[in-house]
């Protein structure tokens, strides 16, 4: 096949099509376009405002490195005029994550922001690694996904930043979106496709990459040379999020719009008014006092099962009725020191403009 | 025109652990390949010429599809499902020919050429 021509700029030689568009495009115009698109999310949502400070959720892999890389050169380029950080969770996977902590910090130095790691080890004294030891290979996720989510935000609040920002690429959301209709799970099917949270009392955490194909951050992190660690996790090859994972990438060998197609019907979304009297309100945690469906939040109660040597009663609420009726909580057990969030979240409503506006 | 095509290969994201865990390869491939694709073990051309069909056996240029096959057979040490599926490589990996993505180049039908490179990419690990 002869070779291409930008479909941008006519002038050098395509090296990529994109799965987006189905453009054939160059190099410098695909840095361009990807790094526009992200910056067109930004402004669209309104999500940042001048003087914020801002986390990058970085594990070392490849969406969190190029986050940092893009967040940084687009608050440059377009003046945000945002305070950057790197905070990090070491969930004790030998192997996996304390290899990609190396990579985090060379993340630092190559990227000039201030670095934080926050263990599971030091905030619930258990390790993942202890974690499957007693729970098996089956819903360790659970543990995982809802302690990093409390380690998150605790790590924010140490750091005193008014925002959270993930690397969530498209294809992470329309498999959620997917896993959530599989699940029956209609109030997360509700809130997955939100590309900014908040509660009232935890810090608004948001996803930049919400509309990035996987695909293209690879080539971006590829063609940019960015150092950046591969390597799945020991114990996710049994996670159920591996059969959506699945699908989905026949789904986009087939027609590439498919995840942005995913995406855009999970926000078309609307829950009906009798299914939506049956959720849960929010209330928060009474031992840890974060926010929760329940008198406990998740995570207190998972502790529990494992502290109690019953870990896999508290991963449903069937289940959790079953370590109830075991016995009341004992005292002595270890508990999630309280949460106190910072005092960007407890002050009252900004008024200043949002960036890009 | 030699009878052999010399490249190099080149894995990330992960994919280099099933390659004895190295990056970097140089390999040397025959520049004409058996015409029917199979997807049968047979890795060198002197065992295909030993089993060929009644008549007269058809050659093509080697292709990407062929290689792919080719590495699975001779520099692949373990767990082939995560390399090659349905006869192409499994979705989620990324393939480049001369940083160019395959698919503005005919992705298996790509005619390779001595001193391409070829890089294969995984996108399947955390974020």
């Amino acid at each position: 096949m002869p070779p291409r021509t930008c479909a941008l700029c006519n002038d050098a030689r395509a090296i990529l099509k994109r799965p987006k568009t189905g453009q054939t495009i160059c190099k410098d115009c695909f840095f361009y376009v990807f790094e526009t698109e992200v910056h067109n999310t930004i402004t669209e949502a309104q999500l940042f405002k001048r003087g914020d400070r801002v986390a990058i959720g970085a594990s070392g892999g490849k969406d969190s490195t190029v986050l940092a890389h893009v967040m940084k050169t687009l608050n440059e380029r377009y003046d945000y005029g945002l305070e950057l950080f790197l905070l990090s969770i070491d969930e004790g996977i030998t192997g996996y994550r304390d290899d990609s902590l190396e990579t985090v910090k060379r993340n630092q130095e190559q990227y000039d922001m201030p670095l934080k790691i926050l263990s599971y080890d030091e905030l619930y004294g258990w390790t993942m690694d202890a974690i499957v030891s007693q729970v098996g290979k089956k819903n360790n996720c659970t543990f995982c996904g809802v302690f990093r989510r409390q380690a998150l935000d605790r790590g924010a609040a140490i750091l005193n930043v008014d925002h959270i920002v993930t690397g969530h690429n498209a294809d992470d959301i329309a498999e959620t979106v997917l896993m959530n209709i599989m699940r029956g799970d209609i109030a997360r099917l509700g809130r997955c496709t939100s590309i900014c949270t908040q509660g009232e009392d935890t810090i608004k955490r948001s996803k930049p990459f919400k509309y990035a194909y996987e695909k293209e951050i690879v080539m971006y992190a590829y063609f940019k040379k960015l150092d950046y660690f591969s390597t799945e996790c020991i114990y996710s090859p049994d996670a159920y999020r591996g059969h959506a994972r699945a699908f989905l990438k026949d789904l986009e060998a087939a027609r590439p719009s498919a995840i942005i197609d995913i995406i855009h019907s999970g926000e078309a979304f609307e829950i009906k008014e009798d299914v939506k009297a049956t959720q849960k309100l929010q209330q928060t945690c009474i031992r840890c006092g974060y926010m929760s469906s329940n008198e406990l939040c998740k995570a207190c109660t998972l502790l529990e099962g494992l502290e109690r040597g019953m870990a896999q009663a508290a991963v449903t609420d069937r289940a959790r009725k079953k370590l109830d009726a075991v016995g009341p909580t004992p005292d002595n057990l270890r508990q999630i020191p309280m949460f106190k969030p910072p005092s960007s979240v407890q002050s009252s409503t900004h008024t200043t403009a949002a960036v890009g506006t | 025109m030699s009878g052999t095509i010399s490249l190099k290969i080149e894995f990330g994201g992960g994919l280099e652990l099933l390659f004895s865990n190295q990056r970097s390869h140089r390999v040397t491939i025959p520049a004409l390949v058996p015409a029917a694709s199979s997807s049968s073990t047979s890795s060198s051309s002197t065992a295909q010429t030993a089993q060929d069909e009644a008549g007269a056996e058809k050659k093509k240029p080697a292709d990407l599809a062929y290689l792919i096959f080719w590495l699975r057979d001779n520099l692949l040490k373990e767990r082939e499902e995560l390399f090659i599926e349905n006869g192409t490589v499994r979705p989620g990996i990324l393939v480049l020919v001369n940083d160019a993505d395959w698919e503005l180049e005919g992705e298996g039908e790509y005619q390779l050429k001595d001193g391409d490179e070829i890089v294969f990419i995984s996108t399947l690990h955390g974020g």
